[in-house]
């Protein structure tokens, strides 16, 4: 009996170069390779990839289409769930979603569907995106606050049910955490331009600079006339260890490195304004996503040994798995089981180390995951000069500080359904890291869908002779 | 983009703009400060508003050139566009009744002081206005300020006008004289406002200081803004701009404001050099 055909390979930039360049890691698949992976699809009758997934891609129909050269019906059938492929194709953890779930996973290695999804909307990037058919206008307005991949999945839902949507953005540039977030080497800015273009072809309007809970509030925006609100605004506060020295100069919060980074090119300072400071020994706490993220930028922008500073095994690490072996393949070297005690300065304020303890896992927590506890007689100093603290972050409070009415969790989360993302206000809908605390792209672009299903359905049934009488 | 609408030269070291900005004229109230961007390679800074117009739709600020981006925006004249302007950000001050207030501006603080010395007296407070510079021309707003002060204390280093000395000397005049305030609000350069909550300690008068450290996003995201306040960690953008100043922790917000301080110093040197390049 001939073996199954081993997955494709990502073509990827060597280690070495790319540790030191901002230019995307991962290369994409040749139509060869493409054809060859989706070929590897069984096409199941029941396919559990697409359970896997919280938006439920058309996985066996875009990757059939593909197989058999039809790119145009490919890429028809990914956008029919999927708003924003080309980003979900890079960032999600498929791994752990509708890879997890491939038939093929059990008896080998499931089929690269993220790799797929990235290379049909990568075609159609390529070709000019088309915009789909739109239903007929309703000219019912909805106000989105927040443009990450929540708010831009609502959006996008909205206008193609025929809404008028406006999406209401704080910072000067959309995208959210894609813009300020994921480094460009693991997301390249064009590719995310690109896909908020294709929201804005739906008839969607971006307004940068807009604060809500600021600049406006959420019941002015009922009384400027929109009818539903979707709050998509992210997480915001960065968290800090709690640990002694954590205010010392050279300790930052990744979202504060990232946002140097990303959001105002400070690597091409002094071409750009807005410095970045980064030292040569560089520890980053955490082992997440964002920390992976630090810890490869401080490298790129010349770090000589960037630390990653982690309590828990690697067993534990929540980081993407793609991301976790680029960070080693790039020389980012890992204190695992490792919790930092205190930050260490000099008498002018500087950062020069890091008080560390070494911890052992014990009884699995709320979590699920076993805890770390300190292992006595076990600290040491670990030498450095720059912190980079990536434990998570708490919800933004200008929102819920400013909206009387809006129910908040008790650490700020704003309070909604888990399948609408209705919260305590009537009209008033939230999804994302703003509900759920630091998550993924994916999951936010989730809740975003369930929220335009139930937005719209909202809107339908209130006929607008009613309009008057509810607000 | 948003356009300049008006600028003035109040004082030879410092400009002053109106910026059309109706959704932020609308709302502001004292003591919020707005993020602005000059242009499109330009950094995110924060800048208090100094006074705004809901009716013709324009916010007010001054700013002193001191490093690339005031410069920059130093340079731009009614009819010229900066690319962002994002706000109101921070919390409004708080504005009680407390008796009598006294509210002491250095620097940009004069004109950013404004605003809440203005909110105070409206709310029945007896104002006493200290404002001080180097000397005579260097005063910002002093007419405005003596407008609404029910007294007006001022100090110059060179003694060109008022009383020679420093703004806190002013101050310390007042509370050596014995005389009872409820209230001290301090605005102005940071070692300015460290000294004037020094002074108040000993007297037990409660001292309001506005915060501006190094700032990116103002919206809560970076954590740059972080201080140590009353021994907890607060967020200057969210939780603040105002202060108690015997709780701020002056010496770390000192030091973290000495962060970027080289790399100001190339980005400054290499838009000079560029400035005269083209001259």
């Amino acid at each position: 009996m001939p073996l199954k055909p081993e997955r494709q390979p990502m073509p990827v930039q060597d280690p070495g170069v790319r540790a030191r360049n901002f230019d995307e890691v991962a290369l994409g698949y040749s139509p060869e390779q493409a054809q060859a992976e989706a070929s590897r699809c069984i096409q199941c009758k029941k396919p559990t990839c697409r359970m896997g997934c919280p938006v439920e891609v058309e996985i066996p129909q875009f990757i059939k289409h593909l197989r058999d050269g039809d790119l145009p019906n490919a890429v028809k059938a990914l956008k029919s769930k999927n708003n924003l492929p080309a980003i979900c194709g890079r960032v999600c953890p498929q791994e752990t979603q509708c890879e997890a779930q491939c038939i093929l996973a059990k008896k080998g290695t499931s089929v690269a569907i993220g790799r797929l999804e990235r290379f049909v909307a990568d075609w159609e990037g390529s070709q000019g995106i088309t915009v789909p058919e739109l239903l007929p206008a309703t000219g019912r307005k909805v106000a989105i606050v927040g443009s990450g991949p929540a708010g831009l999945t609502a959006a996008a839902d909205l206008a193609r049910l025929g809404h008028s949507v406006t999406i209401f953005e704080a910072l000067h540039v959309p995208g959210g955490v894609l813009s300020y977030g994921i480094p460009p080497f693991r997301l390249p800015r064009d590719v995310t331009r690109s896909e908020i273009d294709y929201v804005r072809s739906l008839g969607v309007e971006i307004q940068t600079n807009w604060i809500v809970g600021k600049t406006i509030d959420v019941e002015e925006m009922f009384s400027e006339g929109f009818e539903a609100v979707f709050l998509g605004t992210g997480a915001g506060l960065p968290q800090f260890m709690g640990v002694p020295g954590e205010n010392l100069n050279g300790v930052f919060s990744a979202n504060e490195f990232l946002v140097r980074v990303n959001l105002m090119k400070a690597y091409l300072f002094p071409e750009y304004d807005t410095p970045v400071k980064i030292g040569k020994r560089v520890a980053v706490i955490g082992a997440g996503n964002v920390a992976m993220d630090a810890a490869r930028v401080s490298l790129r922008l010349g770090a000589e040994q960037v630390t990653i500073v982690y309590r828990r095994s690697e067993a534990e690490i929540p980081a993407r798995h793609e991301e976790l072996v680029n960070a080693r393949e790039e020389g980012v070297a890992f204190k695992l089981l490792t919790a930092p005690t205190r930050v260490l300065g000099n008498e002018k304020g500087w950062v020069v180390g890091l008080e560390c303890q070494g911890m052992d896992l014990g009884e699995p927590d709320a979590s699920g995951r076993r805890r770390p506890v300190p292992k006595p007689g076990s600290e040491f100093v670990l030498d450095t000069d720059s912190v980079i603290v990536a434990i998570g972050t708490s919800p933004n409070p200008l929102i819920p500080q400013s909206t009387k009415g809006l129910k908040t969790g008790k650490h700020g989360t704003i309070v909604a359904d888990e399948s609408t993302g209705a919260t305590s206000m009537e009209g008033v809908w939230a999804g994302g890291d703003a509900v759920t605390g630091a998550a993924t792209v994916i999951s936010a672009m989730g809740a975003g869908k369930r929220a335009a299903a139930a937005i719209h359905e909202y809107l339908i049934s209130r006929t607008p002779a009613k309009l008057g009488l509810l607000r | 983009m948003y356009r300049i609408v008006a600028t003035e030269v109040p004082t030879p070291n410092s400009k002053l703009f109106m910026i059309d900005a109706p959704r932020i004229a609308r709302r502001a109230k004292a003591g919020q400060f707005v993020v602005i961007r000059v242009s499109e390679a330009g950094e995110r800074i924060p800048l208090t508003i100094a006074d705004h117009d809901p009716e013709n739709g324009t916010i007010t600020i001054i700013v002193q050139a001191i490093g690339k981006t005031t410069r920059k925006l130093s340079e731009l004249n009614a009819g010229d566009s900066v690319a962002d302007v994002v706000g109101p950000l921070g919390l409004a001050t708080e504005i009680e009744k407390y008796g009598t207030v006294l509210c002491i501006g250095g620097g940009f603080g004069m004109a950013a002081m404004f605003p809440v010395a203005q909110a105070f007296k409206e709310a029945g407070n007896k104002l006493i206005a200290v404002i001080g510079a180097r000397n005579e021309s260097l005063l910002l707003w002093e007419d405005r300020m003596r407008e609404i002060a029910d007294e007006m204390l001022i100090t110059t280093d060179d003694g060109s006008k008022g009383r020679k000395g420093m703004v806190i000397d002013a101050l310390k005049d007042v509370l050596a004289e014995g005389r009872k305030l409820d209230l001290v609000v301090a605005v102005g350069p940071v070692i300015m406002m460290r000294a004037v909550a020094n002074i108040t300690r000993p007297y037990g008068v409660k001292t309001m200081v506005s915060l501006n450290p190094i700032m990116i996003d103002g919206t809560g995201m970076c954590g740059g803004c972080r201080v140590t306040v009353g021994g907890e960690q607060r967020f200057v953008c969210v939780h603040g701009p105002d202060f108690d100043g015997h709780e701020v922790a002056w010496d770390e917000l000192m030091a973290r404001l000495t962060i970027y301080q080289p790399e100001e110093k190339v980005a400054l040197e290499k838009y000079q050099c560029e400035a005269c390049k083209s001259a």
